[in-house]
């Protein structure tokens, strides 16, 4: 952080130039990534046992985006989907609900309607996802679109291209436009696609971008290129987040998304949020993983701490 | 090959010839030491007693070589007591593993043809003899006997494996066939695998009984956990390498060694083993893991005395077969009363 904290004030003047936020987003303190990478490991090596594991695992349950991202996507496949997410193991109804469906524009009317009066939010990506290479018009009208179907939440993706070519300004404008698209109605989450983003700084300034342009959530990947979310990246976001509520007040989630598929990997994820920004962000209001095939691991963990017995892929939904 | 086989025997015989203490796992590179002299007995003066490299022996799941999870070792001995080497202990979190290799391997290994299942066994059989004189030695201190009766014990070992490896495209026919049913139907019954298959390996026969057990389950198409013996590991594990050598997919047979029981318990109960084979236990411990495998109605082959050496028949093949049956319309009959 810089020595001498600014004021909310003096955050809303960095975004007044391109010449102001790019001082401002170089300015933020670069990362050590031995330390960070170190740090995540560390984290990741707690031994979370019985109750706290029964704990974590509906937690991490009740935080899960159940995703479907497929060009093959169909009608039938999303209710199913909305099915499994207001009722994750039919044999067990103890198991909460999931916090959100995720899924292309086009498929959240039907994803509302398979959620209906369940609590569960439906969540679209939206501004041309993955890729994000298309006009903004175009962009705003996906996000429209997507809103007025229905959609609890919007994930965005910046525009890496401008990202790494260094027009911050235009991502922020993007980013701020997308939100007003979303209007009261939809949360913004915002996603970076940490994987094209090439360092560990340009993931702390990309963090804080967003957050500056008022994401409501800030998401590591589209979980469609080769690296998704790690320890290491989320980390580096959680922190982020905090040092960013200690300036402003303004909380902001974290979504890691992509890559994470097994149980254990899920509540390492919730240490790190544990250690890193406290009990206020492990709630699915503020804390999510996208993600397809881990909801199917938790299943298995909850019916093994259950039974006592290991269960199986036969005991739960093909998706 | 053959060359490097022949080094290996004679120096291997040299150190067996000396009795010398420790492992005989440097035997193969004695002759290339130079400070060593040709018989093997002493080094040069001047050079120090060399050092044996002593192997680390480790389980086989998924294709890889891990440690246990829970870090554990026990001391495996010779039949005198004499400890031979360490072998991991595995965990329930280990046989927890496995499952899942054996569970993901299960697909492309029962939907290979079984011609191809039959040409990777035969290509293990291979493997086998090339590390013959590996396996004599270690079945000779498992079970304590003269390198002559080990060999024997080898050799009808490598057989049975080449004699389960030519069954893999026959037994359809055997079990299989068309059946006669009153109607105008094609109906066609062919034996499927079951699925992941644990296979407690008999305790007494380390190397032939393993074999006798193992090759029969994955020649149908079934996936293996195997719970090696556990006072005499060493073999099982070494099949491992020679698995990894050859073309078996990994996770198609997975190797742990530790305490039958504490590893069976959790496969038996194991809601993703499809059928068990209780070779290995004995009969308190069938009992028990009889009634945790019925819990999702695993086929249970229950332990019997079997004459390892003998010629085994169908039993051990069919024991881990569904019969699927397919009905299929002849389509209408010509007005010649013509019939299929």
């Amino acid at each position: 952080m810089p020595t001498t904290a600014p004021t909310a004030n003096a955050l809303a003047d960095v975004t007044a130039s391109d010449s102001t936020l790019r001082r401002f987003l170089h300015g933020l303190p670069g990362v050590d990534a031995v330390g960070l990478e170190a740090r995540a490991a560390s984290l990741g090596t707690r031994s979370i046992k019985t109750t706290a594991k029964a704990y974590a695992i509906d937690l991490a349950i009740s935080m899960v985006d159940l995703t479907t991202l497929e060009g093959a996507d169909t009608p039938g496949k999303v209710r199913a989907l909305g099915a499994k997410a207001v009722l994750p193991d039919p044999t067990d109804r103890t198991a909460p609900a999931t916090a959100a469906v995720c899924v292309y524009p086009d498929m959240v009317a039907v994803a509302k309607q398979a959620v209906a009066g369940s609590g569960v939010k439906v969540a679209s990506v939206a501004t041309a996802f993955p890729a994000g290479r298309a006009a903004l018009e175009v962009k705003l009208a996906d996000v429209r679109d997507a809103v007025a179907a229905g959609a609890d939440e919007v994930d965005m993706v910046i525009d890496r291209g401008a990202f790494l070519a260094g027009k911050y300004l235009k991502v922020y404008d993007e980013i701020v436009a997308v939100k007003e698209a979303c209007g009261g109605a939809a949360r913004l989450k915002v996603i970076f696609e940490t994987g094209e983003l090439s360092t560990y700084d340009n993931i702390r300034r990309a963090s804080w971008l967003g957050m500056l342009a008022g994401a409501d959530f800030i998401k590591t990947s589209t979980g469609k290129v080769a690296v998704n979310a790690t320890p290491a990246n989320t980390l580096l976001m959680l922190e982020a987040v905090r040092d960013f509520r200690a300036q402003t007040g303004v909380q902001v989630g974290v979504k890691p998304a992509g890559g994470i598929r097994t149980s254990k990997d899920a509540i390492k994820f919730l240490v790190l949020v544990n250690e890193t920004v406290g009990e206020d962000w492990l709630d699915n209001h503020w804390f999510r993983f996208g993600a397809s095939s881990l909801l199917n691991d938790l299943l298995m963990q909850r019916q093994k701490l259950a039974t006592g017995r290991y269960s199986g892929p036969d005991y739960v939904t093909v998706d | 090959m053959s060359d490097k086989t022949h080094k290996a025997h004679k120096a291997h015989k040299a150190s067996r010839a000396q009795k010398a203490g420790g492992t005989h796992e440097a035997a193969a590179d004695v002759e290339a030491v130079p400070a060593v002299t040709g018989d093997g007995t002493a080094p040069a003066a001047g050079a120090g007693p060399r050092v044996t490299v002593l192997k680390t022996y480790k389980l086989y799941v998924g294709g890889k070589f891990p440690r246990s999870e829970s870090g554990r070792v026990y001391e495996v001995t010779d039949s005198e007591g004499n400890w031979l080497a360490n072998a991991p202990r595995a965990s329930r979190k280990d046989a927890r593993d496995a499952v899942v290799a054996a569970r993901k391997a299960f697909g492309g290994w029962s939907g290979a043809t079984a011609y191809n299942r039959g040409q990777v066994l035969y290509r293990v059989a291979e493997m086998l003899e090339g590390r013959r004189h590996q396996f004599v030695r270690e079945v000779a201190d498992a079970e304590g006997l003269s390198e002559a009766r080990a060999a024997g014990v080898v050799d009808a070992t490598i057989d049975r494996w080449v004699w389960y490896a030519g069954w893999t495209d026959k037994i359809a026919q055997v079990t299989g066939g068309a059946n006669p049913v009153a109607g105008p139907y094609f109906n066609l019954s062919s034996p499927e695998p079951t699925g992941v298959v644990a296979v407690l390996a008999p305790q007494e026969s380390s190397f032939l009984g393993l074999v006798s057990v193992l090759a029969p389950v994955i020649a149908t198409g079934n996936t293996a956990v195997l719970v090696a013996s556990e006072r005499a590991p060493l073999p099982a594990l070494s099949l491992a390498e020679v698995l990894a050598t050859s073309d078996v997919p990994g996770g198609v047979v997975n190797v742990l060694s530790g305490g039958t029981a504490e590893l069976a318990a959790p496969l038996a109960a194991h809601q993703d083993v499809n059928a068990i084979d209780l070779a290995g236990a004995d009969e308190q411990l069938a009992k028990e893991l009889e009634v945790a495998a019925a819990d999702n109605l695993k086929r249970v082959l229950r332990p019997q005395p079997v004459d390892y050496f003998a010629t085994p028949g169908t039993d051990r093949m069919t024991a881990f077969l569904e019969t699927k049956t397919v009905w299929h319309p002849t389509g209408s009959l010509g007005a010649s009363g013509s019939s299929y």
